[in-house]
């Protein structure tokens, strides 16, 4: 087994240890605390805040993926060529909120709990999905499309067995990107009563126990670098297997 | 039978084909060669409809192009292009496939007609069947991008610089293959090249392209000792008499008598025995045939009033 495998697999398993079983781990977090605070936050369990959160970001990232290439996709085909620069509006538009703001507009017409913080990590996970996938469907090999017009595609097949299978990694790329930001700012959703690890760290700003913000955050970053990690590790092996990139 | 007739392609104010026209023959070979920007790729592109003509028209085998839908046209014809385009994401076998899988063939079929294919451009199947594109050399892709063109068994076959970016030895080579698989299949051939040379050597007649107009549609023999306009007498350059001599073959001007030292081959060309002559200071050479037997001699005088203007 490779040492970079057996530090994955190590964290992993540290990771899943923490938030099944956090009180054996008080001792970690009792430092932290003062005059006789909890070291473990226990209103809620952790493991089901760890599989919310995890649920929305996967939720708002299959959403906004769907969205994304399919606009990418629409806006890259001879006919919808004119709305390129209009999707990237919209795309970049969902970007200048800030993730609080749109907490807060959505937050009166869908009230409080998941909706808002779903909504908001959609509209914040597109733009990265969008500009990767345009960017895999518009700078594809010029002899390799040409080849796929020349020996007589039509567009679907084009788009099925060539574009898309070759932008995939990049768009997977892009999947990444807003998957990392989603994670982080999924805890800004328990503002809004959101089920998710923010709960945590709220709980910890609210009462000033610095253990309660550091098993809150330390939680959110490593699921971030776990699945950044990950995602990487598909991308390279997606470029190797469709002939991008030469086995190492 | 491929039958061009009037073609033209205006891009915005800009005429990049004009009118032209041109018959290439059952079998045969057309080079078309021009300098750059004469329009030579958007002819090209306009026999299988990459580029929709402005007016004019395309008859293949006597069937207007335009009677079927693009996708299905291209289908029926071969397109090699430089830089070869194969598909990185699959292998060396499902690239030659693609054609015939788009066209419906039977599994069993075009696994046959793959191995074939292979075996014909010496890349062993059972090597190379399950290659990805980019592990191989520029001369093994250009040979699959060749072969993926030819594996429907299309009547013509289109390329476009097929051998641009091979290196002279390759290139010499992947010309004689093509040579042969033509011959063997009997493919009408539409080759647009920038090399004259390379034009002069596939084409049974050169369509030389200038700003769009076709100035001159001939046999090389003919392009070069006739050319039709300055334009046509600067592509072929200086070395006209040696490019009439690679025309021609020993075998035609092979006559009786005796002659020493090294032997040349009949089907060895006429400018490389004068090479031969000069460089070995002979006046004769003995001539073999291809099983190494002598059957006569050639004589330099001779080459030398076959390398002459036409009178």
């Amino acid at each position: 087994m490779r040492p970079s495998l057996i530090v994955r697999v190590g964290v992993l398993a540290l990771l899943v240890a923490f938030v099944t079983q956090p009180e054996s781990f008080a001792w970690a977090f009792e430092p932290l605390t003062r005059n006789g605070q909890p070291a473990i936050y226990t209103q809620n369990s952790l493991i089901n805040l760890t599989l919310s959160h995890l649920a929305i970001v996967a939720v708002a990232t299959v959403c906004a993926t769907l969205l994304a290439v399919g606009l990418a996709v629409l806006v890259t085909r001879p006919f919808g060529a004119e709305f390129l620069p209009l999707s990237r509006a919209i795309a970049n538009l969902g970007q200048t909120f800030p993730p609080v703001a749109v907490l807060a507009l959505a937050v009166p017409v869908l009230g409080f709990g998941t909706g808002p913080t779903l909504v908001a990590l959609f509209l914040y996970g597109l733009l990265p999905i969008l500009e990767n996938a345009l960017t895999g469907l518009t700078t594809l090999p010029p002899a390799v499309t040409e080849a796929a017009r020349g020996v007589g595609m039509t567009g679907w097949q084009r788009l099925l067995d060539v574009e898309l299978p070759l932008a995939t990694p990049v768009i997977l790329a892009g999947i990444r990107l807003s998957v990392v930001i989603s994670v982080a700012t999924a805890t800004i959703g328990s503002t809004v009563a959101a089920s998710t690890l923010g709960e945590v760290i709220i709980a910890g700003l609210l009462t000033n126990n610095v253990a309660f913000i550091a098993q809150g955050g330390l939680v959110v970053g490593i699921i971030a670098v776990l699945i950044y990690d990950a995602l990487t590790g598909l991308e390279a092996s997606l470029l190797q297997r469709t002939g991008q990139r030469r086995p190492a | 039978m491929v039958e061009i007739d009037d073609l033209t392609k205006d891009y915005a104010a800009r005429r990049v084909v004009d009118g032209v026209s041109f018959t290439v023959g059952d079998g045969e070979i057309a080079a078309v060669v021009g300098p750059s920007g004469s329009g030579k790729t958007t002819l090209l592109r306009m026999i299988n409809r990459l580029i929709e003509p402005s007016s004019g028209s395309v008859r293949i085998d006597g069937k207007d192009t335009r009677a079927v839908p693009p996708h299905v046209l291209r289908r029926g014809i071969g397109y090699a292009i430089q830089g070869y385009g194969l598909f990185p994401h699959r292998t060396v076998a499902q690239n030659i496939a693609t054609v015939p899988r788009l066209m419906g063939w039977a599994r069993a079929r075009i696994d046959a007609r793959v191995d074939a294919l292979l075996d014909l451009f010496q890349l062993p199947a059972a090597e190379f069947r399950h290659r990805m594109p980019n592990s191989l050399s520029g001369g093994q892709q250009q040979r699959v991008g060749v072969a993926r063109a030819l594996a429907a068994e299309p009547n013509v076959l289109l390329m476009d610089e097929p051998f641009g970016a091979l290196d002279p030895i390759i290139r010499t080579k992947a010309q004689s293959d093509l040579l042969a698989i033509q011959r063997r299949f009997g493919t009408t051939i539409i080759v647009v090249t920038h090399d004259i040379e390379e034009a002069i050597h596939l084409g049974s007649r050169i369509a030389v392209l200038d700003a769009g107009k076709l100035v001159q549609y001939a046999t090389p023999a003919d392009v070069i000792a006739r050319p039709a306009t300055p334009l046509v007498a600067e592509l072929i350059g200086g070395d006209r008499p040696f490019r009439l001599l690679s025309l021609g073959k020993v075998v035609d001007l092979v006559e009786a008598g005796p002659a020493s030292g090294e032997p040349i081959r009949a089907d060895a060309s006429l400018r490389d025995a004068y090479a031969e002559l000069l460089w070995t200071r002979r006046d004769v050479l003995p001539v073999i045939d291809a099983t190494g037997t002598v059957v006569g001699r050639i004589r330099r005088d001779a080459i030398t009033v076959r390398a002459g203007a036409p009178s």
